[in-house]
This record gives C-alpha cells, sequence and structure tokens, in this order.
C-alpha cells in the first residue's frame, strides 16, 4: 500500500498535519522574517537626509526593520494556520459532499445584493444627509455617489459591447469625450439647453461608433483591441491639436451648469429655492446631479436588460459565442456588430454630456487611456455581461480608492511622509492579480438566461 | 400519425418530387480557393426534393469546403450554386441562411454560454420566431435529451447532446434543405445511430431533404438514397446509398473497418 487509499485515512491525517506542525510552522514563519531581514538592511535599514553641512547623512532605522521581521513572522504563522485550516475544512466538505450525493444548491447572488445596492442608491443623499448630520456636510458622500454612478453607467455602456457582444473595446472613453465636447460645444456655441444636448450628444457619439464599426468589423480579439486603442488616442490628439475648435489642451471652459428643467439652481429671484419655496442651499445643485445620473445609468440598465430579451440582444450574445454560427443562422452580423457599437457609444455619449454639465469643464486630460482601462477593468472585473457584477465591480474600483484617503492613521506605522494615495495603483494592481486568482471570471460570473420556465418542476 | 397518414405522405412527397423535375440544390461546376489553392475542382451535385444525399471521403478530400461554399464562405470563384431556382453563389451566408436552408456546421458550432432553449431561440431568428413554441415542443418530442436540458447552458452537455441541438437548431427555421456536416464527429456509435435514425425519420413523415457530409462512410451510405464521393476535391463516384456501399473501391477505400 502507498498511500493511504481509502478516504477514511486521508481525514485523520490532514487533522493531525494541522496541529503536529506547529514548530515546524514557526521555523517557516523564522525563516520568512530572515529573508525580510535579509531585504530590508539594504532597502529600509538607513535612509539619506540632507546633513548640516553638504553632504548627505544616514539615519538608521532599526526600529522599523524590527518591526517588518515581526510582522512578517506573525503574518506567515497566521497565513500557515489559516490555511491549514481552511484545507482541513475543504477536504471535510468534499467527503460530506461525496457523503450525500445532492449537490449544493448556489443561492443567486442578485436576489440580495441587486435590491439592497438599488435601495442605497436611491436613498443616498438622504443617508448622507442623516449620516454626516447635515445636506452640506454629506456632500463628499454625494459626489462620491455621482462618481461612481459616472462609471457604473460607462461600464453598463460598455458591457454592451465587450460583455455581450464580445467585441474588446480599449477605446471607449473616446465615445465619452464626444459625449463631453459635444454638450460643451452646442451649449457654449449655439446656447443650446442640457436637455436638448443630451440625446444630440448621444446620437453623436452613437455616428462615431458607426464610424469606428466600420473599419473593424472584420477584427476579432488583438487585432479589434488595437485599432480601438488607436481611435481613442486618435479622438484625444485631435481634440489636443485642433485648437480653433477644441480649445487644444486648455479645453472649454464656463460651460453652463445644470438647471432644473430650466429652472436655475441661483439664489436670487426666479431660482429653483424660490420657486419651490426652498430655503437657498447650493447642495440642491447636487443633489439633482445625483439623480440625474441614477436616472441615466437606470436607463441604460433597463435598455440593455431589455435588449438582451430581443432578437438583437440575443443576436449579440450569439456573435460574442460563436460568429461562424450566427452566420449560418442567418443573422446578419455586419448590422449586429454595428448596433452593439452604437449603442454602447450612445450610452457613453450621455455619460459625457453629464460630465460636462456637472463639471463645467473638459478637457483632453479627462479622456486619456487609463480611464478607458479603468472602464473595462469594470467591466471584466464584474464578470463579462453581468448588469450587477459591473454595478459592483463599479463601486469596488472607483469607491475603493476613495477609502485610502481615510488612512491617515497608518502614518503611525510608516512615518510622516506616508501617503496613501501614493498607492493607489500599486494597491489597483494587487485587486487585478488577487482577483484573477480567486475569481477569473469576474465577481459575477454566472450567466442569467434570458429566458426561462415560470416554474419547473424538476 | 397513423401508418396510412405516413404512406399518403410520402406517396405525396414522390409525387411532388416527380412534378418538380429541377433538383432543389445543384451544384455546377463549382470551384472554391483558399487563397491561391483550389480546394474545390470543377464539383457537380443535384440534391433533389425529399431525398438524402450523402457526400463521402477521406479527411481534406473538400467535403467540409463544400459544404461551406454552398453557405456562401468562401464563395465559389467558378460554377453556379441554385436552390429552389435561385442563384445563390454570390449571396452572402446570412442571406442564403434565409432560403430555408439549415446548416447544422461542422464541429457544432452551439453557443456554449447560452441555454437550449436559447440555442433554439437563435434558430428561429431567420422567421422571427413566429412558431417558435409549436417548434420548440416538436424538437423536444424529436430530442427528448433536449427536453430535459432545456434551461441548461448549452456548453455543459455531452457531446452527442450538442449535435443534437446543433441539428434541432438547425431545424428550427423550417428549412426545405438541411445540411448536416459530419453530424457523426467524436460521438460513440450508439449516439451516432440514434441521431441517424432520428435524421432518416424526419425525411420519411415529413419529406425534409437532407445534404449530409459523412467521413462515416458506412452509416451515411446505408441512410443516403444516393451518395457521392470526393477525392481531393473533385467528385469521383456517385450512385445509390446501396451500390455504392457494394462498390469494391469504395469498400477498399473508406469502409474496411469502419463497419460497426
Amino acid at each position: 500500500m502507498v498511500q493511504g487509499s481509502t478516504i477514511g485515512r486521508a481525514t485523520p491525517t490532514v487533522a493531525a498535519r494541522a496541529t503536529s506542525a506547529l514548530p515546524e510552522m514557526i521555523k517557516d514563519a523564522a525563516l520568512f522574517a530572515l529573508v525580510t531581514l535579509g531585504l530590508s538592511i539594504p532597502v529600509v535599514a538607513y535612509r539619506t537626509d540632507l546633513g548640516q553641512g553638504t553632504g548627505l547623512g544616514l539615519t538608521g532605522r532599526w526600529g522599523l526593520v524590527a518591526g517588518l521581521c515581526a510582522a512578517v513572522f506573525v503574518l506567515r504563522l497566521a497565513q500557515r494556520l489559516v490555511l491549514g485550516e481552511v484545507s482541513r475544512r475543504r477536504d471535510a466538505r468534499t467527503l460530506a459532499q461525496a457523503e450525500s450525493t445532492a449537490p449544493a444548491r448556489l443561492a443567486r447572488p442578485g436576489r440580495i445584493i441587486g435590491p439592497l445596492t438599488l435601495g442605497v442608491a436611491l436613498t443616498l443623499p438622504l443617508l448622507a444627509a442623516l449620516g454626516s448630520g447635515g445636506l452640506s456636510e454629506g456632500r463628499y458622500w454625494i459626489d462620491l455617489g455621482i462618481l461612481i454612478l459616472t462609471y457604473v453607467m460607462l461600464g453598463w455602456g460598455l458591457n454592451i459591447v465587450v460583455g455581450l457582444a464580445g467585441l474588446l473595446d480599449l477605446g471607449y472613453v473616446a465615445f465619452y469625450a464626444v459625449g463631453a465636447y459635444s454638450y460643451a460645444l452646442l451649449s457654449t456655441v449655439f446656447g443650446l439647453s442640457f436637455w436638448v444636448c443630451l440625446p444630440l450628444a448621444g446620437l453623436f457619439a452613437a455616428g462615431f461608433g458607426v464610424l469606428l464599426g466600420f473599419p473593424v468589423l472584420r477584427l476579432r480579439g488583438d487585432y479589434l483591441a488595437i485599432v480601438t486603442l488607436a481611435f481613442g488616442e486618435i479622438i484625444r490628439l485631435v481634440l489636443i491639436n485642433w485648437v480653433d475648435f477644441s480649445g487644444g489642451s486648455a479645453g472649454l471652459s464656463s460651460i453652463p451648469r445644470a438647471s432644473f428643467f430650466g429652472i436655475p439652481f441661483t439664489a436670487g429671484e426666479g431660482g429653483f429655492a424660490s420657486v419651490f419655496g426652498l430655503a437657498f442651499n447650493p447642495m440642491h445643485r447636487v443633489v439633482f446631479l445625483y439623480y440625474l445620473i441614477l436616472v441615466l445609468a437606470l436607463v441604460t440598465n433597463l435598455v440593455t436588460l431589455r435588449m438582451r430579451r430581443l432578437p438583437l440582444g440575443r443576436a449579440w450574445e450569439a456573435l460574442r459565442e460563436d460568429e461562424i454560427a450566427c452566420r449560418s443562422l442567418g443573422i446578419d452580423t455586419t448590422i449586429t456588430k454595428l448596433s452593439a457599437f452604437a449603442l454602447g457609444a450612445m450610452f457613453a455619449g450621455f455619460a459625457g454630456s453629464f460630465f460636462a454639465v456637472r463639471q463645467g469643464f473638459v478637457s483632453p486630460e479627462s479622456f486619456n487611456f487609463l480611464e478607458s482601462a479603468i472602464i473595462l477593468a469594470i467591466v471584466v472585473l464584474g464578470g463579462m455581461g453581468s448588469q450587477l457584477g459591473v454595478a459592483v465591480a463599479a463601486i469596488a474600483m472607483v469607491g475603493a480608492p476613495e477609502l485610502l484617503r481615510n488612512l491617515g492613521f497608518l502614518k503611525a506605522v510608516f512615518g510622516e511622509g506616508f501617503d496613501p494615495n501614493e498607492y493607489r495603483l500599486l494597491l489597483f494592481g494587487l485587486a487585478m492579480v488577487a482577483m484573477m486568482v480567486w475569481r477569473p471570471r469576474g465577481l459575477i460570473s454566472e450567466r442569467t438566461p434570458s429566458v426561462r420556465l415560470g416554474a419547473r418542476a424538476r | 400519425m397513423s401508418v396510412a397518414g405516413i404512406n399518403v405522405l410520402v406517396d405525396e412527397t414522390r409525387a411532388r418530387t416527380e412534378a418538380a423535375k429541377a433538383p432543389l440544390l445543384s451544384v455546377r461546376g463549382v470551384s472554391a480557393y483558399y487563397g491561391s489553392i483550389r480546394a474545390l475542382k470543377g464539383v457537380d451535385i443535384d440534391v433533389n426534393e425529399g431525398e438524402i444525399v450523402a457526400l463521402i471521403g477521406a479527411n481534406g478530400a473538400g467535403k467540409s469546403t463544400l459544404m461551406m461554399t454552398i453557405f456562401g464562405q468562401p464563395q465559389a470563384r467558378e460554377g453556379t450554386i441554385t436552390f429552389a431556382g435561385q442563384d445563390i453563389t454570390k449571396l452572402p451566408t446570412h442571406e442564403i441562411a434565409r432560403l430555408n436552408l439549415a446548416q447544422s456546421p461542422e464541429g457544432r458550432r452551439i453557443f456554449s454560454r447560452m441555454t437550449v432553449r436559447e440555442n433554439l431561440q437563435m434558430g428561429a431568428a431567420v422567421n422571427g420566431g413566429k412558431h417558435f413554441a409549436e417548434d420548440l415542443e416538436r424538437m423536444c418530442t424529436l430530442f427528448p435529451r433536449l427536453r430535459e436540458r432545456i434551461d441548461q447552458r448549452g456548453g455543459t452537455m455531452s457531446g452527442g447532446e450538442q449535435q443534437m441541438l446543433a441539428i434541432a437548431r438547425a431545424l428550427m427555421s423550417r428549412p426545405r434543405l438541411l445540411m448536416l456536416d459530419e453530424p457523426s464527429l467524436g460521438l460513440a456509435p450508439l449516439v451516432v445511430k440514434q441521431i441517424f435514425s432520428t435524421v432518416r425519420e424526419l425525411n420519411r413523415t415529413e419529406g425534409l431533404t437532407v445534404f449530409i457530409v459523412e467521413q462515416n462512410a458506412y452509416h451515411a451510405l446505408k441512410l443516403a438514397h444516393r451518395g457521392y464521393v470526393m477525392v481531393t476535391g473533385a467528385v469521383t463516384m456517385s450512385g445509390t446509398g446501396q451500390a455504392l456501399l457494394d462498390d469494391p473501391q469504395v469498400k477498399a477505400a473508406y469502409l474496411e473497418g469502419g463497419q460497426h
């Protein structure tokens, strides 16, 4: 007999391993601490400061080195203990599953998270006001909500192109820019109101979507990604260099602010506050903007959900699965692709004109490749094609970096010069790596069928 | 349907076939190229209404290329392809698919992340899903396994079930001609038998015309009324299914050891 071949015998050995190996674990953790010591001597132990005279002086930081080593030791020990426990439990669970043949049915995550997220989104201004003790004090949270919702909307828009139709688009921010500049130019040059400009911006962006769609009809995967990436850069470079048209890198400023369907948010006579008999508060405009983007995002969501049940939406999904099969089933892939590009771009156009009306200022700086990457990351992390996943990912990707601002207490650990914000991209990368290891298909990878029987007996 | 009813239907089909002398699908002198490589060298094939026609041949003989050329991808550079009296040589694939001509492509190509029901919906997309409920019921009767798996994702099914789904998906458009590309590929003999007998049943009861491309020559010729043999891009032999089965050359080249 080579190994414990029966399952019954395997369990005790696993359990024994977790407890009896404590000395071995301590040794292992000590080794880790030793490596940390070796690494930190050249990197951490000495800091060069400008001395009293002309040269640099060395300041020893041995306390910090000792702290690091101790931290690594404790963390490694904890990790070993936890991992041992986890693997023991997993073994126990597989055993239990092998015994009872009934498979555990996973609860659909959307049933709780979805309505909860929507509820919080609908009442956020109220929650923020109550939580911070006043509307003005809650401004930070409402602004953050606006930011997150903008990305939720962009994520949902890109989800049509990438998640449903399976066309990898790295230049999505170009359509966002088209929307923003459409509003900025139409309102400053022609004096059109936001509500006239919004559909026009969507239309222009959709036009650009078709424009991008035509040359890339025959491309897929990597090649498509490269061309869309170039498209995004072209739009940005045109905006920078065509100074007469777009104001160049200085951008366009003094864009008219949002009004409540024609009633401006001003303090004087005829302003929002006096018309509705309220005391003037600059927060009225912020709350209005919040609900505006919420409605826009929800419209995006509803349209997408509706499209998935229509023949065109199903054709998008089929296109993502297999283009050749699509064609042999009589689906015109040209129309299907162009419509996905156009609709996705249209929502980016809406979001863009919202961005312009909120900021009152647009410049090419706001539409660089990093924005495209963040939006794409939101879609991929959320789980391609999952509406709820995109929303959750947007909250995590946009909201989490904001939390870094509140990590000031870490200065006590890492010294005065420590600024958590500088580590934003580092954490961003770490989160991505962790996601790809543990949830490679996204936060919510389960695709909901667009049709199913009302009630099935089995 | 009673036996007498089936007989009436068969008689009707036969009568219709004889009345319409022109074949349903006719391929005349078709050549197709991959770049500069001539994959089809002037192929002539006819499929009459109500027939099962098999095309057999070795790997790389051009069988699947012919199937794809009929569907316009690649388009034939020489020759003409006519379906139901209409020249379809230069039509794009999706327009050909809208002419009551359905294909179950090689390698099945089902939509793996979509459920069985959604796959079938895609098959009905051509006629706008007018008779969807009725046709869905028909497919579930034809392939009871699909009824069991109706809300399961296509990619999680076995190869045989996927092949059934691919055929059912093609049938959802109510085609006059069903083209099957290698339906036995990678399937267990028992499943192959099951699928072939369903095809035979469809032909007998509904008069469905079938054009089948196969490497499994024995089963294909057993099933077919007529057959063609293809070698390096050209048709070298044709005849009734039984005649080809009995032909010593065909026996030597395609049937030895293949009978199970």
